[in-house]
């Protein structure tokens, strides 16, 4: 289990150092191809942390809200507060806030950028369907995405891609309005066919770019859905619970209503799983979520 | 004058890194007293909501005397147990006195309808794997807190201020996984 939380923190980071680099690439064809030199980044950096400063701070509430969740006190859900205060003594965090989703779909997630302001939500039909074992799974699994910090890693790789898009967004129409940066940026690249190579590389990292984007950030998300498996099995010291949760959860056929493509990638099983294809290469790489298959397969083996 | 600040900056990094050790040491020793308070409380939750449950289950079978005195008493030795074994094996009476009275309930189906024993029963449940949790925890930081003072260099920083390693939280194998005896 050790081994398994710490080679997933390095594969994150390693993800995170991927993605600096590529942004840094980016922004040297960027200034080969543009006149607008460095300020481009500056600029595109910018406005994408504007972006994402308001979603990271209000992105917790603005996530209850859609997905219907209604905070409930001890008195109404005391089972539930139990368990997730349980939880909270092991992984040493303050007792996050419970929020209850009105249907029958079982499903959790957990939000908020810090562990003294963060709440963890489950659907009444998580409550309905999983014995106590299997909660505390599921509700472990939770505690470690807000121990973790996963919500302010997947804003800075949402921040990331941001950039990324932006970047090549302006390189692109830069191209098409064939205004005097791409003159100028030639005069500095040198003419002939070096240049003619360097425009058409450009051409296609600033097509491609934003895709590249989309898969790393992906990536990271389905690294923090392993990681907190394992992470989460620490806490309860019974993997087996949270494999049978899982189980149950990926079985269960009834939609979530209140989820989306926006909130999907949060809950602890995509809820959106059965509008979906089987999982082939391409539906893969473009998924939030490892497949349960896998996530059971690697609970299994602690 | 260039091997003298060479030799400045080599003792100032040198400073800065064992502050850190230092540090990180003063903290885990403080997060370990956190997580024996954190016992604690739970304890106390425990042995508080006993009189309630008692009381509860009073009302409705009120000639089962003997369980009854025999929670209490239970609760009474655990709440006044000193030192870690003691208090294992009190525990565990406790926690067979418990399912005695438990067992008794199941004779009664007013009582198990009772919303307020439903209450009190899943607060029991509750609190009892909040203290495994607690224990869990605070075994945890022992470890953490033990090994940076076992490992080098952080060990010399803690054999100069005189660290302490923790003793773990262990319930004896025996007492804990020993057969509770329900008797009537």
């Amino acid at each position: 289990m050790y081994e398994q939380i710490s080679r997933n923190k390095w594969k994150s980071a390693a993800l995170v150092v991927f993605f600096v680099a590529f942004i840094f690439l980016l922004t040297w064809f960027f200034e080969q191809l543009t006149g607008w030199g460095r300020g481009g980044l500056v600029l595109a950096v910018a406005v994408a942390m504007g972006m994402a400063a308001v979603g990271y701070y209000s992105s917790d509430k603005i996530v209850l809200t859609i997905s219907r969740a209604r905070p409930v006190t001890k008195d109404e859900f005391p089972y539930l507060y139990n368990v997730v205060e349980g939880l909270a003594i092991a992984a040493g965090v303050p007792a996050p806030k419970c929020y209850v989703i009105e249907d029958t779909a079982p499903n959790a997630f957990a939000a908020g950028r810090k562990p003294e302001t963060a709440s963890i939500c489950v659907t009444t039909g998580l409550l309905e369907k999983l014995d106590r074992a299997e909660l505390e799974g599921v509700v472990a699994h939770e505690m470690s995405h807000i121990k973790n910090y996963d919500v302010r890693l997947q804003t800075v790789v949402v921040v990331m891609a941001g950039v990324v898009a932006l970047l090549s967004d302006w390189m692109l129409r830069s191209f098409f309005w064939g205004g005097g940066g791409r003159r100028r940026g030639r005069g500095r690249s040198g003419s002939g066919a070096a240049g003619g190579v360097l425009v058409l590389v450009g051409l296609g990292l600033a097509l491609l770019s934003p895709l590249i984007a989309t898969v790393i950030q992906l990536a990271v998300s389905r690294k923090r859905e392993f990681l907190a498996d394992a992470s989460g099995a620490m806490l309860t010291r019974y993997p087996a619970g949270l494999a049978s949760a899982l189980r149950k959860i990926s079985a269960d056929t009834e939609p979530l209503e209140a989820a989306n493509k926006a909130t999907a990638h949060l809950y602890i099983v995509n809820p959106l799983r059965n509008l979906k294809g089987g999982g082939g290469g391409l539906n893969r790489l473009f998924s939030t979520h490892p497949p349960i298959a896998e996530r059971i397969a690697a609970l299994e083996k602690m | 004058m260039g091997a003298f600040v060479v030799l400045l900056i080599i003792v100032g990094a040198v400073a800065v890194i064992a502050i850190g050790m230092y540090n990180t040491l003063v903290t885990l020793r403080n997060r370990c007293d956190n997580g024996w308070s954190q016992i604690d409380v739970q304890l106390r939750r425990r042995y508080d909501l006993i009189p309630n449950l008692v009381e509860t289950v009073k009302g409705y079978a009120k000639h089962e005397r003997e369980v009854f005195e025999k929670v209490t008493q239970a609760r009474a030795a655990a709440a006044g147990a000193q030192g870690v074994k003691a208090q294992a094996e009190a525990d565990n009476m406790l926690t067979g006195a418990l399912k005695s009275l438990f067992a008794v309930a199941e004779a009664y189906p007013d009582l198990k309808a009772n919303q307020n024993f439903l209450m009190l029963q899943e607060e029991l449940a509750g609190t009892e794997s909040k203290v495994a949790y607690a224990r869990q925890f605070y075994n945890d930081t022992v470890m953490k807190f033990n090994m940076r003072q076992q490992v080098f260099p952080s060990s010399v920083i803690a054999n100069m201020f005189g660290f302490k390693p923790r003793e773990y939280f262990q319930i004896e194998e025996e007492v804990a996984k020993g057969p509770v005896k329900v008797q009537f």
